[in-house]
């Protein structure tokens, strides 16, 4: 369908297909995406970054997972128009050249997996919440909101909720994240 | 889904006009509910109207009409919000709501205002394939007669029995937040409570906002109440799951008699359920688990349960007197 089409199906006179930018593991990508485009398809269907997961693609089972703009965040229920300037960090980017995040490397520590499909968004999800803790941030389970962080297994757990694992991995993944937080 | 024009709004007017102007349109925030229903084929929107880069964006104390308040910008993230140190330490009821939430990665996503806009929904609703009044006026309601342990107990109508599923806002009506709105006809302040409606004969209806209303920030009013607050969820799952029953409770005792109780419950009604027969029947007494239960059940007095529904009665007895002994500071029996 051309533009010309669209622009008199819509009845707006604006285009359907918007072009973006989005910083992806550290490189810029330009792209062309239909307004209904969510950020885990253009991420994989048109930019061949694989590593985030289609698992639900309803925001329930975490697979999608990536650091959007510094913090953990699902692709599938974001548009990618939404996000033009944005950048992402999947589970491929935390690698540096040939040396693996310390994340990913206590995964492979801890048998943090099974089949391996949730595991690029697990990781991803430990990042942040390694992060949100070291900057104080409260959960669930935190006893006294106002106290500093201690990542204990019940903390992990409850921060770790967003990401689904039906191999049933998560003792290895709850040892991963453990080591990873240096408890 | 439809062909989806997408507008990022430049300033809060223009984005009220886009809206106001345009039945098809509707705004997007974090897009967590939107974006969700927009893939279900629930919404249907022609356009999109982005509010998510317009600022309103800060939480900070200002002086209201009426004392003191903590504003909250409509795009302040669930996370943020949860882990800011005013509410943490001033609205703890609020950061524990909100924690209480979805998952870690949904809370950096969904906003303040995105939150309290989130559909009133059950199983039904979600299901395309499936009558729902809500969903399709007249279409009847699959909820009466079909599956229903997470239906409302309190306020339902023939029409629909779905539940508000957020925590915060059940928080927030505790606190007597009040919502602020920017329409065509310039901005007002709705008090929280009477933001959202119960369903009646138009279950279509989640709220008393006109089209094209934009929710542009929450106003706090700090209380002495407020300061010793809490919340309760109770769930199928220990974690990111809609709760059965919620209570949100705020408590200002004189010696060891009520001054000022609120209670609100979550999972039991179309909307945020404020406990105002619970409260009247606390104030002036002492919290003990005598007087709670019967507080509760002076409130439940107008409850309408079916088999499946019938368990959240004794939970929200027994949740409340929980979390009121606990903010007494007696350790529930």
């Amino acid at each position: 369908m051309g533009e010309g089409v669209r622009r008199a199906a819509s009845g707006y006179g604006v285009r359907m297909d918007t072009t973006i930018e989005l910083t992806v593991d550290g490189h810029r990508r330009q792209l062309t995406v239909d307004t209904r485009t969510t950020l885990l398809d253009a991420l994989r269907e048109r930019l061949a970054v694989t590593s985030p997961k289609k698992g639900c693609d309803h925001g329930q089972c975490g697979s999608c997972t990536v650091l959007l703009d510094g913090r953990r965040h699902l692709t599938c229920l974001a548009l990618a128009v939404a996000f033009d300037g944005s950048e992402v960090v999947t589970a491929e980017g935390l690698a540096a050249d040939d040396a693996l995040h310390h994340v990913q490397e206590a995964f492979l520590e801890h048998d943090g997996y099974q089949c391996g499909y949730c595991t690029p968004g697990q990781v991803c999800s430990a990042v942040g919440v390694l992060d949100e803790a070291k900057q104080g941030h409260p959960s669930h389970v935190t006893e006294d909101l106002e106290a500093d962080v201690e990542l204990t297994d019940d903390e992990i757990r409850e921060r770790m909720s967003g990401n689904l694992c039906r191999c049933g991995a998560y003792p290895g993944i709850l040892a991963a994240v453990k080591e990873a937080a240096g408890a | 889904m439809r062909e989806l024009d997408y507008v990022r709004a430049s300033d809060v007017e223009e984005a009220v006009a886009l809206v106001s102007g345009d039945p098809d349109a509707r705004y997007l925030g974090g897009g967590t509910n939107l974006v969700d229903h927009l893939k279900l084929g629930i919404a249907r929107p022609a356009r999109l109207v982005d509010v998510g880069r317009l600022g309103l964006d800060g939480v900070e104390e200002q002086d209201g009409p009426d004392g003191r308040v903590l504003h909250v910008g409509a795009n302040v993230r669930n996370s943020d919000l949860a882990a800011h140190p005013v509410v943490r330490s001033a609205f703890p009821v609020l950061s524990r709501a909100l924690l209480s939430g979805a998952s870690g990665q949904l809370r950096h996503q969904a906003s303040t205002g995105g939150n309290l806009l989130q559909r009133t929904r059950c199983v039904y609703f979600q299901d395309v394939t499936t009558p729902c009044n809500k969903r399709e006026p007249g279409s009847g309601c699959s909820a009466v007669g079909g599956y229903g342990r997470q239906d409302a107990v309190l306020g339902a109508s023939e029409h629909c029995v779905a539940t508000h599923p957020s925590d915060m806002a059940v928080a927030m009506a505790a606190l007597d937040a009040v919502v602020v709105v920017r329409g065509r006809q310039g901005e007002r302040r709705v008090p929280v409570r009477e933001l959202h409606r119960l369903p009646g004969d138009r279950p279509d209806l989640d709220t008393t906002l006109e089209h094209g209303d934009l929710v542009t920030g929450v106003e706090l009013p700090f209380t002495d109440a407020a300061r010793c607050s809490t919340y309760l969820k109770v769930r199928d799952r220990a974690s990111y799951a809609f709760a059965l029953v919620s209570v949100a409770a705020a408590l200002e005792l004189d010696g060891d008699v009520v001054r000022d109780v609120r209670i609100a419950w979550g999972g039991v009604a179309h909307k945020p359920w404020r406990a105002t027969a619970a409260e009247e029947a606390l104030t002036g007494r002492a919290v003990d688990e005598d007087a709670v239960r019967a507080a509760v059940d002076a409130e439940l007095a107008a409850a309408r349960t079916t088999d499946q529904t019938a368990y959240k009665l004794p939970m929200l007895r027994g949740a409340t007197t929980r979390t009121l002994l606990r903010l007494a500071g007696k350790d529930p029996s």
